[in-house]
């Protein structure tokens, strides 16, 4: 696969220049030059309106027989006994993904006595579960979930397998594409099954969530992706569904892993559970300090929501970095989300611009943060959110009554 | 002690600025930095090295201009650098990219740990420290908040999980990518500035690495990017405007309503 510009049809127009998602472009003596950074993704060409761009794809032939590989799994990752809410998430996508192929959809189940959870993976949609069950795999640890999971791929073969983008999802899968070569595209948004190729297209945001790329992995088995929490829709479960369940007998030993885990430390208090929460209010800069921060916190909690944090209130030490969102902190993608006092760097809104209704409220009626605002507010946070979280109290102290006047 | 940390150069994205009228990124002026995870892995690595005493290399693959980042992670305390730079490891997906950096590791040596941040904050994928320990064959622990000892064969570290943490230990050699949590990157010092800028960078290609062409770069990377586009943003978009604070609220509290969320 290879970009070549044919110089003689080059204008020097720059239009390639803008739609370059990689910067890789410049124009040199009037004629566009490729840069080292170049991704060979093709947009160029597409744009270009003198034809002076030629992609050409080498077909490449394939290590494995593609083939072979047939069905959907998805990794149902458990803790304690409890299925993490994304494997279920990823069984209701793979089910839509599994009937465009007309093929089976399988979970993964690792644990020690987790047999019980089989069920909800066929209410959720499985036909199948594959079973590794032993005290070996009752805690996640990267060796032993490595070597079992390649065992079964190895033996079963399946085209295509998904895991939650959490911090055990990511931990493995790129180990287990690397052990089998085949490709693993991070954080996906979107999943389809090309209707021609059957290929499975996986969509994700890139530099920085402001444009998307779709992924292909055409030569190699599986196609591996990870999905982050709650970005795929749960479907309703049925629980009058039925499937097989295939128990594996792992060859993986006790004495075969590497790094042990000593002991487990649950901190509760000291975590929020942003990624879970239906409401998020947070804080940017524009709080002006950390005595400010308990507005944020009183208005999350009229709501019965979370309070969370931009970057630049974390980095100021103003706030915990747990409670941070955006790129280098947590995706989020609550019913409601308000920003107060933040201005909307990109790192921050491709944290949040999943989120199904977003209020802004800024003094600066130009930030950014307005462009992805469904409701946009300018005033002094200061003044505003103390006086909605007076009057979502009210307005909740309202409803309380008007329910005990009906019960009465 | 032999320890080598992988480091990105990456775009500030705080200062990444939307065109308005285009909504595409303005990438003129936007200033490189190291992946701020990054920092925080050569900070967990300098901090092994004052303590116990170690030689620190920080690694990169990218363009030329990556120089710049290995400079700043020598100003802050690493003693050598390594940039892997070569058309033939461009255009790289994980897969490749880690490959790449485990050959560029195993020709520097056997170090006792690879530090990585753990994740660059332009890809966000968090792939390659997990990778690269898995094409060198080592164990890794992965999202380290703490390292709490280090002995000549272990090492005992705090691993951050879904809802707090796991102590492990893990024996050397291996993959460490961190957290925030480590502690906070140190400002290089001035003198470190000025040795780290006159400081030799050691530019290896793919074949001084011994890394084949259909294994880096573009050839080597298992995924390819069909196409890149702009989302649509089908948004409701609606500034609200009313003569109080009082009635801006009213009018907030009632468009929630609607929406059945309060």
């Amino acid at each position: 696969m290879s970009v070549k510009i044919i110089a003689e049809n080059c204008t020097g127009c720059g239009i390639c220049l803008e739609k370059c998602p990689c910067g890789a472009i410049e124009i040199v003596d009037n004629i566009a030059k490729l840069k080292d950074n170049c991704t060979s993704c093709g947009a160029c060409a597409r744009a270009c309106p003198t034809k002076a761009i030629e992609v050409t794809r080498k077909p490449k032939k394939s290590a494995v027989k593609l083939e072979d590989y047939k069905g959907v799994w998805v990794f149902i990752e458990q803790h304690q006994g409890k299925i993490h809410t994304v494997a279920l998430e990823l069984l209701s996508e793979g089910r839509k993904l599994a009937d465009a192929l007309q093929v089976e959809l399988a979970g993964v189940l690792l644990g020690d006595d987790v047999e019980h959870l089989a069920k909800d993976c066929f209410a959720y949609g499985a036909d199948k579960v594959y079973l590794i069950e032993g005290p070996v795999f009752k805690h996640y640890r990267t060796d032993s979930y490595t070597n079992a999971i390649v065992e079964v791929i190895n033996k079963y073969k399946p085209e295509i397998l998904l895991f939650g983008a959490t911090n055990n999802g990511r931990d493995f899968a790129s180990r287990i594409a690397v052990r089998i070569n085949t490709g693993l595209t991070a954080d996906c948004t979107e999943l389809s099954i090309d209707p021609e190729t059957k290929l499975l297209q996986q969509t994700r945001p890139a530099f920085g969530g402001n444009v998307m790329a779709t992924i292909l992995c055409p030569r190699h088995r599986p196609q591996m992706a990870t999905v982050r929490p709650r970005v795929m829709k749960l479907c309703e479960p049925d629980y009058s569904r039925t499937g097989e369940i295939i128990r594996i007998n792992s060859s993986v030993k006790e004495e075969d892993i590497a790094a042990k885990i000593l002991e487990i430390v649950e901190s509760a208090s000291k975590t929020v559970n942003l990624q879970d929460a239906d409401i998020i209010v947070s804080g940017g800069r524009g709080i002006g300090g950390p005595q400010h921060y308990h507005l944020i916190m009183e208005l999350a909690e009229a709501l019965g929501g979370v309070a969370g944090a931009s970057r630049a209130a974390v980095d100021a030490g103003w706030v915990p970095q747990y409670r941070q969102v955006g790129q280098t902190g947590k995706t989020v993608a609550p019913k409601l989300y308000i920003a107060c006092g933040i201005s909307g760097a990109i790192q921050h809104l491709a944290g949040m611009q999943g989120s199904e209704i977003i209020v802004a409220i800024n003094t600066d009626p130009e930030a950014p943060i307005f462009k992805v605002a469904n409701y946009g507010i300018v005033g002094d946070l200061h003044k505003i959110v103390p006086l909605l979280t007076k009057k979502v109290k009210e307005l909740k102290a309202q409803k309380a009554n008007n329910k005990v006047a009906a019960s009465v | 002690m032999q320890i080598v940390v992988c480091i990105k150069q990456v775009p500030d994205t705080t200062e990444v600025k939307i065109d308005p009228v285009k909504n595409t990124l303005i990438r003129d002026g936007v200033p490189s930095i190291v992946n701020p995870f990054d920092e925080y892995a050569v900070e967990a690595a300098v901090r092994i090295k004052e303590q116990f005493g170690a030689k620190v290399t920080v690694l990169s693959m990218g363009p030329p201009q990556a120089e710049s980042a290995l400079r700043k992670c020598l100003a802050m305390g690493a003693d050598e650098a390594v940039l892997v730079s070569d058309r033939a490891v461009a255009g790289a997906d994980t897969l490749a990219t880690s490959y790449t950096l485990a050959k560029a590791i195993e020709k520097i040596g056997k170090p006792d740990i690879i530090f990585c941040g753990k994740m660059a904050i332009d890809g966000d994928t968090a792939q390659v420290g997990p990778g690269i320990a898995e094409h060198l064959g080592l164990p890794q622990a992965t999202y380290v908040q703490k390292i709490r000892e280090v002995s000549t064969h272990r090492l005992l570290v705090e691993r951050v999980s879904d809802s707090g943490y796991e102590l492990v230990s893990i024996p050397l050699p291996c993959v460490l990518t961190v957290d925030k949590a480590i502690g906070e990157p140190r400002y290089p010092s001035v003198k470190g500035s000025i040795n780290a800028s006159r400081a030799k960078i050691n530019v290896w290609t793919a074949a001084d690495i011994d890394a084949p062409p259909e294994k880096t770069g573009l050839n080597g990377s298992c995924t390819q990017v069909m196409r890149i586009f702009t989302p649509k943003i089908e948004k409701h978009n609606e500034m609200l405007c009313a003569d109080s604070d009082e009635a801006l609220c009213d009018l907030l509290l009632a468009k929630l309503q609607e929406a059945k969320i309060v």
